[in-house]
């Protein structure tokens, strides 16, 4: 009952916030929507009893994506005319609701499986299990480590002065 | 020979479960705590502000708010109320919608945070198995905070002090985190109660010096206090990014600041001086005890220490703090494979001996930039 309460809410909230970072022409405030967006979504998280990878999205999505973001947002020349439409509006809405019809769709042609069994109580150590032990995910997760570094070093190497 | 527990999660049993339903069923023990934690902050704020007032007099040879109440301690409760009833300004460049909702965003994840930390043993409002990293994420939020107040201003010292406050925070997270990885580590649990716990014998300042220097640093440093504080820096940007605030939204920020302030006076204490852990008196009386050592020394180094400048304050995240992190990680790290079961007491001068090599070492190597951008 709770729980479906909080769905909902979270849900709309989402859904609404998403719409608003599409449609307002203030960037600012459609970076804030962007924001709340990524915090009702850490809550859905909650609800399918993934604390950790909520407070994950928090930590990186609003903590550092987010502030990135408002950061370019900053950096953008003529920020006062607000988020300006082109040619390619049109051709953009259509490729939007053909995305969204599709997903639509094939959310409600699946067979989602859902398990029997409750959900695992102190998420933290099992992830670590996952994510670093044996037949886990080490390989994914050091190739994106290094990925990132890759990243981080050309970034540096280009804003270098000769 | 006498070890130190360096307890891995199987070995909490014991202690669990933590009273999840305390006094009486759920939603009792929410609503309890709930007052709880907001009456806290509340009285624990008023009375951070008396004790900065009072001990900074004191430091500057002056004697402070002392007419209201017996030694002035209603001084703060007379400036609040003030502050409640002043005239609230709209600059008419603010975006309002923004310029309204900047204070709550900065206020709110500070009273957050307070649903993790443990008054004594389980007597919190949620005991998460994700703890510190839930306090790491929510007060990530106040940021957000911070830049709407610069940006919906629309005041170019407002601007340039979110500016800064967003640089720093960034940078500092970074050591931060990592330090607190290698409590995590010690502890072998990301819950606060459980790193209490882990602290029975011996608080870890004693065997991660290096983490507790950098997480106080670093914290004075992401909540702008002194000598981090170039964000509001009177002298430069007016007020920073509340200039253009008055009334009771400036007196939110106020309240955020120092309920920042006890929030990283209570993580200090939680996890490097044991938290509620101590002989004789009540639990939740050391823990309140701590808190005030911890707040005593910030006001301490704010009396002492001038306010850097914004290249000194990059480099001291980037080029002084990280390295001496990674370092503080990769030895606790080897700490707690060799001995993986219990740290023996021999850990702790040896932690303190590598502390001020490091120390020393980063300090000769430091060097600023001057605003050149070079590798």
């Amino acid at each position: 009952m709770a729980l479906d309460f909080a769905f909902w809410l979270l849900a709309i909230v989402s859904v609404a916030a998403a719409l608003a970072v599409v449609l307002l022409r203030d960037v600012f405030r459609a970076a804030l929507a962007l924001v709340l967006c990524f915090i009702m979504v850490a809550g859905l998280y909650v609800t399918l009893s993934a604390d950790f990878l909520a407070a994950v999205q928090i930590l990186v999505y609003v903590g550092a994506i987010a502030i990135l973001l408002i950061l370019g947002i900053m950096l953008t020349r003529d920020v006062q005319r607000g988020s300006l439409s082109n040619k390619l509006r049109f051709p953009a809405s259509l490729v939007a609701l053909i995305f969204l019809g599709t997903v639509t769709f094939a959310v409600l042609n699946t067979q989602w499986v859902i398990p029997a069994g409750t959900p695992i109580e102190p998420t933290t150590a099992t992830l670590a299990g996952q994510l670093f032990g044996e037949n886990g995910y080490i390989l994914t997760v050091e190739i994106a480590a290094v990925l990132l570094l890759a990243a981080i070093i050309g970034a540096i190497v280009l804003v270098r002065e000769k | 020979m006498m070890v130190v527990p360096n307890i891995t999660a199987d070995a909490f049993r014991h202690f669990a479960p933590v009273a999840s339903d305390w006094p009486g069923n759920e939603w009792w023990h929410w609503l309890v705590f709930t007052v709880i934690i907001i009456v806290f902050i509340l009285v624990m704020v008023i009375i951070f502000i008396y004790l900065e007032r009072r001990i900074i007099a004191w430091f500057a040879a002056r004697i402070g708010p002392n007419r209201t109440g017996p030694f002035g301690v209603f001084q703060n409760i007379a400036a609040a109320l003030k502050l409640l009833l002043k005239e609230g300004v709209n600059p008419t460049n603010a975006d309002i919608l923004i310029f309204w909702l900047a204070p709550i965003v900065v206020f709110a994840p500070v009273i957050a945070v307070f649903a993790v930390v443990p008054f004594q043993d389980g007597a919190l409002l949620k005991d998460l198995n994700i703890g510190i990293l839930f306090v790491i994420a929510i007060s990530s939020i106040s940021t957000i905070g911070v830049f709407m107040a610069g940006w919906s201003s629309g005041n170019k010292y407002s601007m340039l002090g979110a500016m800064r406050m967003i640089a720093a925070v960034v940078s500092y997270e970074i050591p931060v985190v990592l330090a607190l990885a290698g409590v995590v580590m010690l502890a072998g649990s990301l819950s606060l109660n459980d790193i209490v716990v882990a602290q029975e014998r011996v608080p870890f300042i004693l065997l991660q010096p290096l983490g507790f220097l950098l997480l106080f640093v670093g914290g004075c440093a992401e909540i702008n206090r002194s000598p981090f504080d170039l964000m509001e820096a009177d002298s430069e940007l007016v007020a920073g990014f509340h200039t253009e605030y008055s009334g009771i939204k400036w007196a939110m920020f106020f309240l955020g600041e120092f309920g920042e302030m006890v929030v990283m006076a209570t993580l200090i204490a939680t996890l490097f001086l044991g938290g509620w852990q101590g002989p004789g008196l009540p639990p939740w009386l050391w823990l309140l005890i701590k808190i005030f050592i911890v707040d005593f020394v910030m006001i301490w180094t704010r009396a002492t220490l001038p306010r850097v400048r914004i290249d000194q304050l990059m480099a001291l995240a980037w080029k002084f703090m990280f390295p001496l992190a990674l370092v503080n990680l990769i030895v606790t790290a080897i700490q707690v494979l060799a001995w993986p079961d219990a740290l023996p007491l021999y850990v702790i001068p040896i932690n303190w001996v590598i502390t001020v090599m490091l120390v020393l070492l980063g300090s000769k190597l430091f060097k600023l930039g001057w605003g050149r951008v070079e590798v």
